[in-house]
């Protein structure tokens, strides 16, 4: 019972909700870049909102079904193909043995998420699946390479084929303007640099990866401070490095760092920032901590209430 | 009974609870023993808690947080009850277990060992000897895997990081930068000027004990 990877695309990793509890070691929770497309893709096979999933690039991985498959997918538009079936994006399907799926063409983002009923049965280091590219662990420890082989359960009892209606999903954008809240060192910058952050189009620069997105954009004047004594951040932080340029800490970011921490993308806000490549833009408007608790709160009654109507529509 | 000096958010899912401006030991040991306490008993959606030089964060899952206090949003509940914990606070020796010696092999070839000697206008010999008479303290992890921030290295050996970073320092580097030490566990790029090199192992990703150090713990080296 396994799914083939026939080509594996040029960053494809096995991604879960993340690996918890460790950060005090110096090992990082790594996970999807977006989340949301993470959990959709699993509620609609009826998995767990954090089962394993893959998670690919443009070249994307080209798989092949070894058996009967209940799958989904989700995230980046990047016409997914089953055999010669264009498929409909954040939609599950039924795959028959020997069946192979691809991706054909992005249109818009950077990341397209493939789950399986029952989750992709990797190896588990620590609680979880999600691959830990500078610990070289969880699953194969590194992008999936031509040849590897997923195992998966033996169960496809359910093959109906559902699309999440489009009034659930974030509202994604070459060039979203995303909330964040204060950082802690949020009291470094004066008035003309809070202004200069909620108003400048920032630009995603080349070599950006999984561990964060340096922006190109006017630098903040705000100078005078180096670097802090280590401290937490957390995926969304966003740095201020000495010469008033930013970085946006993503989903494989290092569990501690020395600069700045002026802001904090809001939980609800990270998958839009998760699907930008280079060249793609951004931009800040500030919000305060209650409203992104309560924007986060709906967010999972979103999701629970597509959980329930996966449960409903999925047993005809 | 332990005042913070601030607690701020860092997110809508975890708070930084800051214990002075400066890093000193006192500050450290609050950071780790807060930790400690809440990682032992963590209250209810609390994810975990990391200890820093001068800080604790502590991440939690908003929603359970919501369900178990939901009289008021989550912020404010876990900023309340970690306030309470800290009331109730006692500073102990985080670490019980004598200190760890790492046994290195002092390099005065391919890397910074000689670099460190001129610069500081000693010889080889006393940088190794300066070095490995002091006990050093793992203020905390982070960086990569079991990297252990080790403090404080002596005023004679204190020079700033490397101006260009080294693309692949290998793993086992023992390093020093700026008042701080450490030793490599995995190949990586990195800034610090590299004097020696251990096979202690720091990482070991299957085995009781993930990392060779922990925050709070004590540490010397014996050159070999």
């Amino acid at each position: 019972m396994s799914i083939l990877v026939e080509k594996a695309g040029i960053l494809t990793t096995i991604q879960d909700g993340g690996r918890f509890g460790y950060r005090s070691l110096g090992i990082n929770v790594s996970g999807p870049m977006d989340p949301f497309a993470m959990q959709v893709a699993n509620i609609l096979v009826g998995n767990k909102p954090d089962d394993a999933v893959i998670e690919t690039h443009f070249p994307a991985a080209e798989i092949e079904f070894e058996a009967d498959t209940h799958f989904a997918i989700a995230g980046a538009e990047m016409t997914a193909i089953l055999d010669d079936v264009p498929l409909r994006n954040w939609s599950s399907y039924r795959a028959d043995r020997g069946q192979r799926l691809r991706f054909e063409r992005p249109s818009f983002g950077s990341r397209s998420y493939i789950a399986i009923a029952g989750g992709f049965q990797t190896t588990d280091w620590l609680g979880s699946r999600a691959t830990n590219l500078a610990a070289k662990c969880g699953s194969f420890g590194r992008p999936l390479a031509n040849g590897d082989r997923l195992e998966k359960h033996n169960i496809c009892e359910n093959s109906s084929s559902l699309t999440v209606s489009p009034w659930m999903l974030p509202r994604y954008n070459q060039f979203p303007t995303v909330r964040v809240l204060s950082g802690p060192e949020f009291h470094l910058l004066n008035e003309d640099a809070v202004n200069h952050l909620t108003n400048e189009n920032y630009t995603i620069s080349n070599g950006s990866d999984r561990m964060g997105f340096r922006l190109e954009g006017e630098p903040l004047n705000c100078t005078g401070f180096g670097e802090m004594p280590s401290a937490a951040v957390t995926f969304g932080t966003i740095q201020l490095l000495p010469d008033g340029k930013l970085i946006i800490l993503m989903a494989d970011h290092q569990t501690s760092g020395g600069y700045p921490r002026i802001a904090t993308i809001a939980a609800v806000d990270l998958p839009l920032v998760g699907q930008l490549g280079a060249g793609d833009g951004v931009s800040f408007a500030m919000i305060d901590r209650e409203t992104a608790e309560s924007l986060l709160i709906e967010r999972y009654n979103d999701l629970e209430q597509l959980r329930r109507g996966v449960a409903l529509f999925g047993k005809k | 009974m332990i005042e913070p000096v601030r607690i701020v958010p860092l997110s809508e899912s975890a708070i930084t609870v800051e214990f002075g401006d400066t890093i000193t030991l006192e500050n450290n040991q609050k950071a780790i023993a807060l930790a400690n306490e809440l990682n032992n008993e963590p209250f209810d959606g609390m994810i975990e808690a990391v200890p820093a030089y001068k800080s604790t964060t502590i991440y939690y899952d908003i929603f359970s947080v919501r369900q178990a206090n939901s009289e008021i949003s989550g912020g404010p509940a876990v900023e309340k009850i970690v306030r309470d914990r800290l009331r109730n606070l006692l500073l102990r020796d985080e670490v019980k277990a004598q200190t760890k010696v790492i046994e290195f092999t002092a390099d005065a070839g391919e890397f910074d060992l000689q670099y460190v000697a001129d610069t500081k206008q000693i010889s080889v010999n006393e940088v190794i000897t300066i070095f490995t008479s002091a006990e050093y303290r793992v203020f905390m992890l982070g960086f990569l895997p079991g990297f252990a921030y080790l403090g404080t290295i002596d005023e004679r050996l204190v020079l700033p990081r490397r101006e260009k970073p080294r693309q692949r320092v290998p793993a086992g580097s023992v390093a020093i930068a700026g008042r701080q030490a450490g030793v490599y566990p995995l190949d990586s790029p990195g800034g610090w000027h590299i004097i020696g090199q251990t096979s202690t192992p720091m990482f070991t990703p299957v085995a009781d004990n993930i990392t060779a150090l922990r925050a709070g713990m004590r540490v010397r080296f014996e050159a070999v």
